[in-house]
């Protein structure tokens, strides 16, 4: 038997060969986020740790976390910045989060990007007023449900109190629920701190506001951790639609505030980013007895493991029969897309450096299309999104974590209602795997010998590139041009550049397609640059 | 034109010592300015007889951008122009950043020009180098000739230590100097010796040592200087020649500040010893 793709690679030498550059401390540190991967035996890998100075990361800052992943993809909440403009303008409908609202009439701030605005004065005698009156003036304008203030990083060193503003408004406006954020950019070591801010806040300002729910079909769940990027949530609703299971709360693609408002009367949470909604899973179930576990709806068979999920977890077999027929119907286009893709894509490698889960997510598709994901990496994942939740009693928390707000919560006195007891838990575990409350990590799921690199830097994005010349590579903006220069085609997994949907069988019949056109593109191989196609280039100066 | 800021614990009486000084400056005939860099905006009291002055923060705004210079510089005893600072009420905002933005409305606003014919400019700094904003004034040139208004206490003297940590920093890349240290006296035990030995350890002087009298404080309660108050005083005579110190010194330097195990045995040498 011949070697695999992987074993032909031979990547354990990466690590040696990439530090190489680095100052001995750096070196050091950074061959601890390099790790080859076995699944048998999984590799610690150092993660959520702070980016060296100088080193260019893909990272973003805690107020993209909490503002830009969390909280904006909701739709009728107006989402103020407390800041210079900066912060504002360049998170404002950046992310391609869709929304479509069900009447024309109803609320939909998405276009907007609101911004106190603050200015030099406002840093010296401090921007509460002004916050103030922007409140007034959002609520005089467009009379909204909700209103949340995000901290940008001036407010938090001049110690301007959004959470007392935010008080003081609320008596002012008692039928707006205002509630403000300390998610100042420098709080955390990646925009993860900024998604654990928001997830506290969520479950102190909107988590069960509001019991009234009413149910169209006979079960209901949360999607949590889906935010509708390029309309994935779109898919997947209407996958439910079909299905016939409510989702109560997306938290929060495509999303309202009295979604969040009514989450805790779902039955189940499925959780799509761990990284970014684990907190609020958790305390639905120990606040309101709601299970969660992981579901993936990137990948067709993905796709339908998870809505299988869910026909097991209710245990009704008309619910079951539905399922069947609904992946049945929609494989049938599936089957057609992968085997017409397939004949181009197969035998091709694929690196991704996304997120806190995508980078995991996505490999299904790349399978699926015979793909092989050779190295695969986050950008502001922790240890158990790697490695699994087992190891988060083993995670040191550093004083990076301790300077985030950790809350306790406790059942709900009237609503702790435990949808499934101990025993029916355990069955469902032994009958059908399902793990509750429980992720295994992105490690386990890759081959033995793949890299897996946390928080990738440019050079050893250029170095993976030279070495392995992947046939697609997946990140981000920042990464964006500096690999399509080097000849390799790009694919954002943030915000699928201008495609998507992605997720569900419909989206993955739009990944296919997509992958197919750009990592099977000659394009760039046939393209070559001056210095590469004559011996000599002279240049000389456009200007005389 | 020569530019100097006081720097010195909070207390010490920086405020009070550069305006006596200042006065003296002026009553030998030179023109000097006095920029109060604190935002209880007190530091030009004794020239203006009295807290006449709107702040430049202040006036910022309330008029905007649209400001002359005269809504922020008063003319104060003998001539000197007087401004202050200013900035937000405790607890709020920066107030460091308000000193920054302060000094470069200053400078568009044309105060330092030539056509002044400015011989000094004094900046009185709050406190310690707390934080960038306070460091303004000896960065980027502002100032160039530092002098710190020490005592013998402990407390004083480890503040006037940091200040020189912050002008050996800036000095290095800029053009900050310290000029010396004035010693405004507590009559602690053997203070003018001590602060001697101490500023000879930075490698600086102790430019002039101020004794303590009440003359000072019955001046402080009329608003006025010694100088103004009772220029007969032999107070007001410490002052000038405080004064005429500054005017005639030349040794301008890049201080050594101390270790802290060093420091503190300057003072058990010089304090407890005797």
């Amino acid at each position: 038997m011949g070697k695999t793709l992987i074993e032909e690679l031979n990547m354990s030498k990466f690590t040696e060969e990439v530090i190489k550059a680095y100052p001995s401390k750096v070196a050091k540190k950074r061959a601890k986020s390099i790790v080859v991967n076995d699944p048998d035996s999984i590799p610690q890998i150092q993660s959520n740790v702070r980016t060296i100075p100088g080193i260019i990361t893909q990272r973003g800052c805690t107020y993209a976390g909490c503002k830009g992943v969390v909280l904006g993809p909701t739709r009728d909440i107006i989402n103020i910045t407390h800041g210079p403009i900066g912060c504002g303008f360049y998170s404002w409908l950046t992310r391609r989060n869709q929304t479509r609202a069900d009447k024309p009439e109803m609320d939909n701030f998405i276009p907007y990007t609101f911004s106190t605005d603050m200015q030099d004065s406002n840093i010296v005698f401090g921007g509460e007023e002004k916050l103030k009156v922007a409140i007034r003036e959002a609520i005089e304008l467009f009379d909204p449900k909700g209103i949340a203030i995000f901290s940008t990083c001036p407010v938090g060193l001049i110690g301007d109190d959004v959470h007392r503003v935010a008080r003081q408004m609320k008596e002012e406006f008692p039928g707006v629920n205002i509630f403000g954020f300390s998610c100042e950019g420098y709080r955390g070591v990646s925009q993860s701190a900024g998604h654990h801010i928001a997830n506290n806040g969520l479950y102190k300002n909107l988590i069960g506001n509001n019991d009234n729910y009413v149910r169209k079909n006979k079960y209901a769940v949360n999607v949590l951790g889906e935010y509708n990027i390029g309309g994935d949530a779109f898919v997947i609703e209407d996958l439910f639609e079909r299905i016939g299971v409510d989702i109560v709360a997306t938290m929060s693609g495509n999303s309202t505030l009295e979604q969040f408002e009514t989450a805790h009367t779902a039955d189940f949470s499925l959780v799509m980013c761990h990284r970014s909604i684990n907190y609020v899973a958790e305390m639905l179930e120990t606040s309101f007895g709601i299970p969660w576990a992981k579901a993936n709806f990137i990948g067709a068979e993905a796709t339908a493991k998870t809505l299988r999920k869910v026909g097991q977890y209710f245990g009704d077999q008309e619910l079951i029969d539905r399922i069947e027929v609904v992946i049945a119907d929609e494989m049938i286009a599936v089957k057609a897309a992968i085997d017409k893709a397939r004949t181009k894509t197969v035998g091709k490698t694929a690196m991704m450096f996304v997120g806190g889960s995508r980078a995991h997510h996505y490999q299904e598709l790349f399978t699926e299309l015979g793909m092989e994901t050779t190295v695969a990496g986050y950008e502001f994942g922790h240890r158990d999104d790697y490695e699994g939740r087992r190891v988060i009693p083993t995670i040191k928390i550093d004083a990076d974590s301790r300077n985030i707000e950790e809350i306790t919560v406790y059942p709900d006195a009237t609503r702790y209602n435990p949808r499934k007891s101990e025993e029916e838990l355990a069955q469902l575990k032994e009958a059908f795997d399902i793990e509750f409350n429980e992720y295994k990590g992105m490690m386990t799921d890759m081959k033995k010998g793949t890299l897996v690199i946390d928080d990738l830097s440019h050079h050893e994005m250029e170095k993976l590139i030279e070495l392995y010349k992947p046939d697609v590579f997946c990140a981000g903006i920042k990464e964006k041009y500096v690999v399509q220069k080097m000849g390799i085609p790009m694919k954002q997994l943030h915000n699928y550049d201008n495609g998507g949907p992605y997720a569900a069988f419909a989206g993955a019949i739009n990944f296919y397609k997509d992958i197919e056109m750009i990592a099977c593109s000659t394009i760039f191989k046939q393209m070559k640059a001056p210095w590469e196609r004559e011996d000599f280039v002279e240049a000389e100066y456009v200007f005389n | 034109m020569r530019k100097i800021a006081i720097y010195g614990k909070g207390g010490i009486g920086k405020s009070t010592t550069t305006q006596n000084t200042v006065a003296g400056l002026a009553e030998m005939g030179k023109k000097v300015m006095v920029v109060g860099c604190d935002p209880k905006a007190d530091s030009t009291r004794l020239l203006l007889h009295g807290l006449a002055q709107k702040t430049v923060l202040d006036t910022l705004r309330d008029e905007g951008e649209d400001i002359d210079l005269d809504d922020v510089l008063k003319p104060g005893f003998k001539e000197t122009s007087c401004v202050e600072s200013g900035g937000p009420e405790p607890g709020v905002g920066c107030a460091g950043r308000g000193i920054i933005t302060s000094i470069n409305l200053l400078e568009q606003l044309g105060a330092y020009d030539e056509d002044k014919k400015l011989d000094y400019v004094f900046y009185d700094v709050l406190g310690d180098v707390v934080c960038g904003g306070f460091a303004m004034p000896i960065r980027d040139g502002k100032a160039e000739e530092v002098y710190i208004v020490v005592s013998g206490e402990m407390m004083a003297m480890y503040a006037a230590n940091n200040i020189c940590k912050s002008i050996s920093k800036f000095g290095k890349v800029g053009t900050v100097r310290l000029g010396g240290l004035i010693c405004n006296s507590r009559k602690v035990d053997n203070e003018a010796n001590m602060i001697e030995e101490f500023a000879r350890q930075l490698g600086t002087q102790m430019i002039h040592f101020v004794p303590r009298d009440n003359m000072v404080q019955h001046a402080e309660i009329n608003r006025k200087t010694v100088i103004d108050h009772a220029p007969d005083h032999q107070q007001a005579d410490e002052y000038r020649a405080l004064a005429k110190k500054i005017n005639d010194n030349t040794m301008h330097v890049i201080p050594k500040p101390l270790e802290m195990s060093a420091l503190e045995e300057l003072l058990v040498g010089f304090g407890i010893m005797n």
